[in-house]
């Protein structure tokens, strides 16, 4: 019986964050982008508390993680806001057609 | 009567005329009669100077009335120091009888020309050009100082080349009026150095302030000769404006212009202002000058006589005398006859534009024939005109009973005496001499335009007698010709009222040892007066003894020449063609007037017309090419900074330009403005950067 290390953690954070990239880079809908993001916030959080367990910095790392998950709603609230707002005036949330940036 | 009423009144005299002029002259186009004015104006002014001789003669005889007021002033001049400049009037009797005179003849002109003129386009302008030439004339007469005299003096001279050239539609009457400007301009030249030399030395220019410098021992350069110098040179100035050798060949040329405006300007009064300039400086001559004066009185009285012999025009006939006789005068004030001088100036006046008007009238007559040899027999038709004429011819000839007689006379003893005194016995012979040939010329014209049979018939029968307007001046002028005016002696005018009384004696202010001798004072230590006024005894007992010689040769020469011109063409005992085909040469060079106008073009004309080719061809090649090759030179330059600018400097900032746009091109590419090339971006930046910074 293997005793699960601060190593799968780990891993599962970077698998965790990896996906999430891969979604903001791939995806083309807004709202899976957002999805995206979320991945990486979330994998981030595993960091915290995998070393929050494993190290010794007390609770401050599950403190952070807490605040990023209150963050991260205030974050989805404002990136869907957004996202309407995108919707509203370009009538798509295609993001490889918001590109009013380049002009 | 005070002398500040005097003054007023030549205030008067002076710009009545002047008042004439303008306003002639601006509404001369709109208003056919307005010249009817400008006679008004004359007439007035003739009644003011008549009101001038008249109290300067009865009241102030002997005194001199002087009223001046500031000019301009400058202060702290550098060289002159502080400068004040001065207008002034003075009146003394020459001035009042010059005055007079120049009124007198300027009111009779004008009333002549009132029937002369009629028809002509310009009718108004002349009378407008008169007004003009009397103020500017009236101006010499009255000034008190030479930079006035000098002003006036170049009015006249503008107001002579106006009226010479009236008529300038004819080339000739242009020609002439330039001559005349540019000849009296040669002679003023000089008489602007003299001005120049006096206002150097003495800082003023008024007459009387200079003779007290001269009196009290101040000279140009502190020398007697630069004193002689001065006089000369202001001399010059007589020498143009009096048509005296070698500034001559203006006057007979001048003749284009109307014959009332020769009668005025070109005979009585302007070619006068040189005498009467002479007379005016007569206090700082010396002896060189007056000299050099004489001779050249001597020669211009010489050799136009000898031109006048044989002369065809009527007009220059006359003209050649009116030289003559101004050479007189100026050789009689260089043998110190002032009085006989001015004398002689205001008899030949009267006279001599008796003499013009009467060619006028005769020319008026004759439908503007000028050439005596079509002319002949007019005696009867222009009885008046003929009267007139001979008698006017008989005073310029010096016949008793004339005014000529007694001036001429007078300068022909004065010369007699000058001879005796000093042993210059050129100029009496001289004198005589011309006076035969004045006779012979005068008698001449007489003759040939008034006696024998008319030449050109159809001319002859349309002759008449000339308006009254036109004969009314001649028979004034022919009535002061006689000798009841200035004396009551008909033979002799010393004790006249004219020459005793009117005329005063000049005063000398040269330093005694540049004077001639017979003009140093008898006894040293005299009353200061005294010294001044010149002529010593021995020069009145001169005088005295050549009174009778010079009077009887006088007549003797004058009769003779009057006697001869009827032997040869009245009676014709002498075959006047024969005689001359046997002094052919003599005759040409007298009818081509001595070739002083071919010298003059050889030498002066083509000098300076060959001067200024030669500067045309200095300008063109020199200074042309300086100029040229300066522009060349900066023409090639520019093109190199041209080329420069172009090439290296637009080149860099094309570069620039070129540069910019690529790598704007180039990054263009990674702006896709697509968020998620972004975020590609950023992080393949910070994987490339966790490398480097590993």
């Amino acid at each position: 019986m293997v005793s699960v290390g601060l190593t799968h953690f780990l891993v599962i954070s970077t698998l965790l964050f990896s996906m999430g990239l891969y979604a903001i880079i791939t995806r083309k809908n807004a709202v899976m982008v957002l999805m995206g993001v979320e991945l990486i916030l979330n994998s981030a959080n595993i960091n915290f508390i995998a070393f929050s367990r494993f190290g010794n910095f007390g609770y401050s790392g599950q403190l952070i993680a807490l605040f990023v998950i209150v963050l991260a709603a205030a974050e989805a609230a404002i990136a869907l806001a957004i996202v309407l707002n995108i919707y509203k005036n370009l009538s798509t949330v295609n993001v490889d057609e918001v590109d009013n940036l380049k002009d | 009567m005070d002398s500040q009423f005097l003054i007023n009144t030549s205030l008067y005299v002076l710009f009545l005329p002047l008042l004439g002029f303008v306003v002639t002259l601006l509404l001369g186009k709109k208003v056919r009669s307005i010249y009817l004015f400008e006679n008004l104006v004359l007439i007035l002014t003739f009644i003011a100077s008549v009101f001038i001789l008249y109290n300067k003669l009865a009241n102030f005889p002997d005194s001199k009335i002087v009223s001046e007021v500031q000019w301009f002033s400058l202060a702290n001049t550098p060289i002159f120091g502080d400068i004040s400049v001065k207008l002034g009037i003075m009146i003394d009797n020459i001035t009042a009888m010059m005055l007079f005179v120049v009124a007198l003849i300027s009111m009779l002109v004008h009333l002549y020309s009132i029937a002369y003129m009629k028809g002509d386009e310009r009718y108004n302008r002349y009378f407008a050009y008169l007004g003009i030439f009397t103020f500017s004339m009236n101006g010499i007469v009255l000034t008190h100082n030479i930079l006035m005299m000098y002003i006036f003096w170049e009015l006249v001279g503008l107001s002579s080349y106006l009226l010479i050239g009236f008529w300038f539609e004819k080339k000739s009457a242009a020609d002439a009026c330039k001559k005349a400007f540019i000849v009296n301009r040669v002679g003023d030249i000089g008489m602007f150095a003299g001005i120049l030399i006096l206002f150097f030395t003495y800082r003023t220019f008024s007459f009387d302030e200079i003779f007290n410098s001269i009196s009290s021992g101040i000279l140009p350069f502190n020398s007697t000769f630069w004193l002689s110098v001065t006089g000369v040179l202001l001399f010059c100035g007589a020498i143009g404006k009096s048509a005296q050798f070698p500034l001559h060949v203006w006057l007979p040329d001048a003749m284009e212009g109307p014959t009332p405006v020769s009668a005025l300007i070109h005979a009585a009064t302007m070619v006068a202002a040189g005498v009467y300039l002479v007379i005016r400086i007569f206090g700082l001559l010396t002896a060189d000058a007056m000299l050099f004066i004489a001779v050249i009185g001597m020669i211009s009285s010489f050799i136009p006589a000898t031109i006048a012999l044989t002369q065809n025009d009527i007009k220059k006939v006359l003209a050649y005398s009116t030289i003559s006789q101004l050479g007189y005068m100026i050789m009689a004030l260089g043998v110190g006859a002032y009085q006989f001088a001015f004398f002689h100036l205001v008899t030949h006046a009267f006279f001599k534009a008796a003499l013009f008007l009467g060619s006028g009238s005769v020319i008026h007559a004759m439908h503007h024939e000028q050439d005596i040899r079509y002319m002949g027999g007019l005696r009867k038709k222009m009885p008046l005109t003929y009267w007139t004429f001979v008698i006017s011819s008989l005073a310029i000839a010096g016949i008793p009973l004339t005014s000529g007689f007694l001036s001429k006379d007078g300068i022909l003893a004065s010369s007699l005496a000058f001879a005796n005194l000093t042993g210059h016995w050129l100029f009496p012979i001289t004198g005589f001499l011309v006076a035969l040939l004045t006779a012979f010329y005068m008698f001449r014209l007489i003759i040939i335009t008034f006696h024998g049979e008319p030449k050109d018939h159809h001319k002859f029968e349309h002759a008449h007698e000339s308006p009254f307007v036109m004969v009314m001046p001649l028979v004034v002028l022919a009535t002061l010709s006689i000798f009841v005016w200035y004396t009551p002696n008909p033979f002799n005018a010393d004790q006249g009222w004219v020459l005793s009384k009117w005329i005063e004696k000049p005063l000398l202010h040269t330093p005694v040892d540049t004077r001639f001798d017979f003009m140093k004072p008898d006894s040293e230590g005299t009353s200061e007066i005294k010294e001044h006024i010149i002529y010593s005894s021995s020069y009145t007992d001169a005088m005295h003894h050549a009174h009778y010689p010079a009077m009887f040769i006088s007549l003797f020469v004058a009769l003779s020449g009057i006697l001869l011109a009827f032997i040869f063409y009245h009676w014709k005992k002498v075959n006047v063609d024969t005689l001359t085909e046997k002094i052919k040469p003599l005759y040409t060079f007298s009818l081509n007037k001595w070739y002083f106008d071919e010298l003059y073009d050889k030498t002066f004309v083509n000098g300076t017309i060959l001067l200024s080719k030669a500067l045309g061809w200095f300008d063109l090649k020199v200074i042309d090419g300086i100029v040229n090759s300066a522009a060349a030179v900066t023409k090639s330059l520019a093109f190199f900074i041209g080329n420069f600018d172009r090439i290296v400097i637009d080149g860099l900032v094309n570069l620039t330009a070129y540069l910019s746009g690529f790598f704007g091109l180039l990054f263009r590419r990674i702006q896709t403005g697509k968020v998620q090339t972004y975020i590609v971006l950023v992080i393949f930046s910070i994987v490339i950067l966790l490398f480097i910074f590993r």
